[in-house]
């Protein structure tokens, strides 16, 4: 057994921009000449995890495209926050056309620079789009299928926040079950949003085979950063998605969006996975799953859970949900192994 | 017709004022139009809201550009927005601020204005001292009451217990309540001081 | 019972009150709030029995409305902007296919430039879909008109669009009065299919039509609206007697008796065009107004009606032909072919500009003097256009129009309020 040597230094997830690692294990963001593909100044509320996931997730690809990236963007908060025209965050070539059409958008922009680069104009410039979940699950969803079904070379990822937020937070399919939304509110015999079958576009992305996909939350930055530079090592379609908490939808305080992804991921809630060809590579385990209880409590859109009669029921089926999802992806980290 | 203007930044309950000052006039057998900015505003960017009140039928649609009151539900807005603008000459401001109107600023703008048609009252500090929330609206509401004259503070207390219940009711109320006192002491001792320089 | 309400929930409530048995909709601002209350009135048990379907598009609200409504239930749906264009191509299916669907179109410009406020471009590009179009003047004109838009889709077989301008009216807390259940009731029977799936009398509803007989389905579509046009005062008379107010019908008229100038306008704006006129007629202008409630179909006879006497139409337009002028004043004109008066057509408040009584003041008084271009932008900022057109000229890659023009305006300007 090799011993590690003592390091006196802070390294680890939580240390996202220490300069004090060396070069090949550094963040993106922790570089002076980071790209800053969204600038400061934008619209966003404080402590919006879609913000933070976007800025890392576009700067990685960035610096993984040598700067030759053009990004399609799906109307939604991000679209809308990042542009308040005549200003906009973007140092990067982006467009924004309509709610639902952003990875058909993607692939005609990518099938151009194909053709111009056959003509030998312009070099290897990369295609990312980008969306919310509801761009992306919903009204996005037959375009996105299509992309992938044709493997086309465009990367997209989505942001996960679990609803319509930039409309005033209304249920979208990714919204999780019992969660209040403005169009599931906490009323009647069944408050908050349906159990229903539930749709995790990840596995659904699987199905397509397609080269890569992969799952990441703003807790895990450098995790995420991983993944956008393994996407981008590889050509065709690929999908990223990742959960960006969202302090007005979700009723949590500003500061705690990074600890709410933290608490989804440790509780099994939500898994984070990589994929090749429809296949599972690797996750990031779990030491010790917590329980659900710890994810939903500070929320407000699961406020009615509990009160003064908790919804026990409800709150053990959501359990029962995070503990499949650790047992189907294997996130329990076994004893001993790290 | 009465135009009030509420400045005040997303998240801080600015449309929700500006409605319950509608409902407190309705309540009073008048007509009363209150409407939003329209923005696509995030959480702390400053939104505006509009209030009409009149004892006929209210058909004109178009913004309030030129206010009989102001209500700023947050003072950084002073300097950023052109908070004043249109305001009638010696119409009335209510600003959320425990400051006076020199330390934040406004001395020259205000020299000649009738000093008890100014008034400023801690409607946050009163927010969270009943409510336990940062929220300045309601409070607002009841120093509103005050200044203007238009509308009684039961109209005001009414629409907040109809807006909501249990202790945010209570918590509102008391906050309006002693924000309606402090106004009300300001403005009699602005009138006392401008008798004496009479 | 009168109340002081937002506009979104009185017609959330309206619509309820006509007892709607599915309703799916797709969240588009300044929609939101109204099928927003409708979603918790059916999840609370208060709108029962009553299936509220969450769709993933507009395409799909409407597509779901229209099974529902073949499948005999009262179908409701809302929406703006983007979202009607998004689901255009069933828009023309439901009205096609003769399903009496009713929805609120809370209208919104349509982009680009993404645009979220106040126009009636939406809703007006749909104008030939076949589906009826009602205009409301204000918050309670939009909550009657959608007691009165379920008993015409239905006595008609017809899709119905209920107009109401987003966030001016949908957003707008204002007073209402309330019918109750009784009186919608007695109103609005219950619903009877023309044409129904149903297992015990089978029917194939969309079948393919050939060129034999096409041209005749559509002919048919469009007098089946000629027919609308008739029945229409007398639904609007039958809902004053029961619930004691004017609202709907085809036009109604302000101050035109002896007016030499008659504005002609739809919606929420003409409740300012009002006060204008107000003010000018204290001055002694002979002025007046024509709202038109009825867009679809087109009133000409009334409208000609109202119209003959004046010696000026002013039609004032939250819309656009772009490569015409005006939409609404190009149907105005039909309703005018042969008469000889001035006509001018102004189009204003595009993507949510103010309509200002100044601007109208100053508007109406030249075109009193017959000093108006025939088409007239109102507020236009003609430096704005010509510094970007002599860019344009002058460079190749001028960039994207939106972008210059709110660079010229500069920031400040740019935040409306
Ligand atoms: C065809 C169409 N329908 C509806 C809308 C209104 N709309 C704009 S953004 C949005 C919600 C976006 O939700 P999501 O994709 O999850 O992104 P988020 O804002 O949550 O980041 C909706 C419903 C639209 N722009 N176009
Ligand atoms: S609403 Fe949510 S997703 Fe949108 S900007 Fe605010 S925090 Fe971000
Ligand atoms: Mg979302």
């Amino acid at each position: 057994m090799s011993f590690q040597p003592v390091k006196f230094y802070q390294t680890g997830t939580f240390t996202v921009g220490n300069r004090l690692l060396p070069p090949e294990e550094r963040s993106v963001q922790a570089s002076a000449k980071r790209y800053n593909s969204i600038n400061s100044g934008h619209r966003a509320c404080q402590g919006c995890g879609e913000a933070l996931g976007a800025r890392y997730a576009i700067d990685a690809a960035m610096e993984a495209a040598d700067g030759q990236i053009i990004a399609a963007n799906a109307t939604g908060c991000l679209e809308v926050f990042s542009t308040p025209y005549p200003e906009t965050s973007w140092q990067i070539p982006w467009i924004h056309s309509l709610f639902g059409n952003t990875a058909a958008v993607a692939t005609g922009v990518a099938a151009a620079l194909k053709v111009k680069r056959q003509k030998g104009q312009g070099g290897d410039v990369r295609v990312v789009a980008q969306g919310g979940d509801g761009g992306t699950t919903d009204i996005g969803f037959g375009c996105l299928s299509g992309m992938f079904e044709r493997n086309d070379d465009v990367l997209y990822i989505c942001y996960d926040n679990g609803g319509y937020m930039n409309t005033g937070v209304q249920r979208s399919s990714a919204t999780p079950p019992a969660a209040r939304t403005a169009t599931t509110m906490a009323v009647g015999p069944e408050p908050g949003n349906v159990f229903g079958q539930g749709k995790f576009v990840p596995a659904i992305a699987m199905a397509h085979d397609i080269p890569y996909v992969a799952t990441a939350t703003v807790a895990d930055l450098r995790d995420l950063e991983a993944k956008v530079r393994r996407a981008m090592e590889i050509r065709g379609a690929r999908y990223i998605h990742i959960l960006v908490p969202c302090p007005l939808g979700w009723g949590t305080a500003s500061h705690d969006t990074i600890r709410m992804a933290r608490l989804a991921k440790e509780t099994g809630i939500f898994p984070v996975f990589e994929a090749e060809h429809g296949e599972i590579k690797s996750v990031l385990t779990i030491r010790r799953p917590l329980p659900v209880e710890e994810y939903l409590r500070p929320q407000k859109r699961y406020a009615h859970l509990f009160g003064k009669n908790p919804a026990v029921e409800t709150i053990a089926h959501i359990q029962a949900l995070a503990d499949r999802n650790i047992r189907k992806y294997r996130l329990e980290a076994r004893q001993g192994s790290h | 017709m009465f135009q009030v203007r509420i400045h005040g930044r997303g998240g801080q309950g600015v449309v929700t004022a500006a409605e319950m000052l509608s409902v407190a006039a309705f309540d009073e057998g008048r007509h009363a139009q209150a409407f939003p900015s329209f923005g696509s505003e995030r959480m702390g960017a400053p939104v505006v809201a509009f209030c009409r009140i009149s004892d006929r039928e209210i058909r004109l649609r178009e913004p309030i550009m030129e206010p009989d009151a102001i209500i700023i539900q947050d003072p950084t807005l002073l300097h950023q927005v052109d908070v004043f603008a249109g305001l009638k000459q010696d119409g009335y401001i209510l600003i959320n601020t425990n400051k006076t109107f020199d330390q934040l600023g406004l001395g020259d703008m205000i020299r000649d204005w009738r000093q008890e048609r100014l008034c400023t009252v801690p409607a946050m500090e009163l927010a969270l001292k009943h409510v336990g929330r940062p929220v300045p609206n309601v409070p607002l509401l009841g120093g509103f009451a005050a200044i203007a004259g238009v509308l009684k503070i039961e109209s005001v207390i009414k629409a907040i217990s109809e807006r909501f219940s249990g202790k945010v009711a209570a918590g509102n109320i008391a906050a309006a309540s002693e924000a309606y006192a402090i106004v009300i002491a300001e403005m009699e001792a602005a009138r006392r001081k401008e008798n004496q320089h009479a | 019972m009168l109340k002081q309400t937002e506009g979104s929930r009185a017609v959330a409530e309206a619509v309820a009150l006509c007892r709607p048995e599915v309703i799916c909709a797709y969240p588009i601002s300044p929609q939101t709030h109204i099928v927003e209350a409708l979603g918790e009135m059916v999840k609370d048990g208060s709108l029962a029995p009553c299936e509220f379907i969450n769709v993933e598009s507009e395409f799909a609200a409407m597509s779901v409305a229209i099974g529902a409504s073949a499948a005999g239930a009262r179908s409701y749906t809302a929406t703006a902007s983007q979202g009607l264009l998004y689901m255009a191509e069933a828009v023309y299916n439901a009205s096609g296919l003769g399903l009496p669907i009713v929805m609120t179109v809370a209208n919104r410009s349509i982009g680009a430039p993404i645009n979220i406020w106040n126009d009636h471009s939406d809703a007006l590009s749909q104008r030939d879909s076949g589906w009826l179009q009602l205009f409301a003047e204000t918050n309670q004109e939009a909550l009657d008109l959608h007691i009165q838009a379920f008993r015409l889709a239905e006595e008609l077989s017809l899709p119905v669009m209920v107009c109401m301008d987003g966030f001016i009216l949908t957003h707008a807390y204002e007073r209402v009065d309330m019918p109750t259940q009784a009186q919608v009731d007695a109103y609005l029977p219950t619903y009877e299919p023309r044409q129904v799936l149903d297992p015990a009398d089978p029917v194939s509803i969309g079948a393919m039509v050939g060129p034999e007989a096409f041209m005749e389905v559509r002919y048919l579509a469009h007098a089946k609206q000629l027919q609308a046009l008739e029945r229409i005062p007398a639904f609007a008379a039958e809902f004053r007697q029961i619930f004691g107010r004017d609202s709907g019908g085809l036009t109604h008229t302000y101050r035109t008796e002896d007016a030499e100038t008659i504005i002609v306008a739809m919606g929420s704006v003409l409740g300012t065009i009002k006060d204008v006129v107000d003010e000018m007629r204290e001055e002694g202008h002979r002025i007046g107004v024509l709202g038109i409630t009825l867009f679809r179909p087109f009133p000409i006879a009334r409208v000609r009606e109202g119209l003959q006497g004046a010696k000026r139409v002013v039609v004032l337009e939250k819309s656009m032909a772009i490569g015409l002028g005006g939409i609404l004043s190009t149907n105005v004109r039909m309703a005018l072919s042969g008469l000889h008066m001035h006509g001018y057509t102004v189009i204003a408040g595009l993507g949510g500009r103010a309509i200002t009584k100044k601007s109208l003041h100053g508007l109406f008084r030249e075109a009193g003097q017959d000093a108006l271009e025939s088409v007239t932008f109102l507020d236009l900022d003609w430096n704005m256009v010509n510094k970007q057109l002599e860019r344009e000229k002058a460079h190749r890659r001028s960039g994207p129009v939106a972008e210059n023009l709110l660079r010229d305006v500069g920031v400040v300007a740019a935040r409306n309020y």
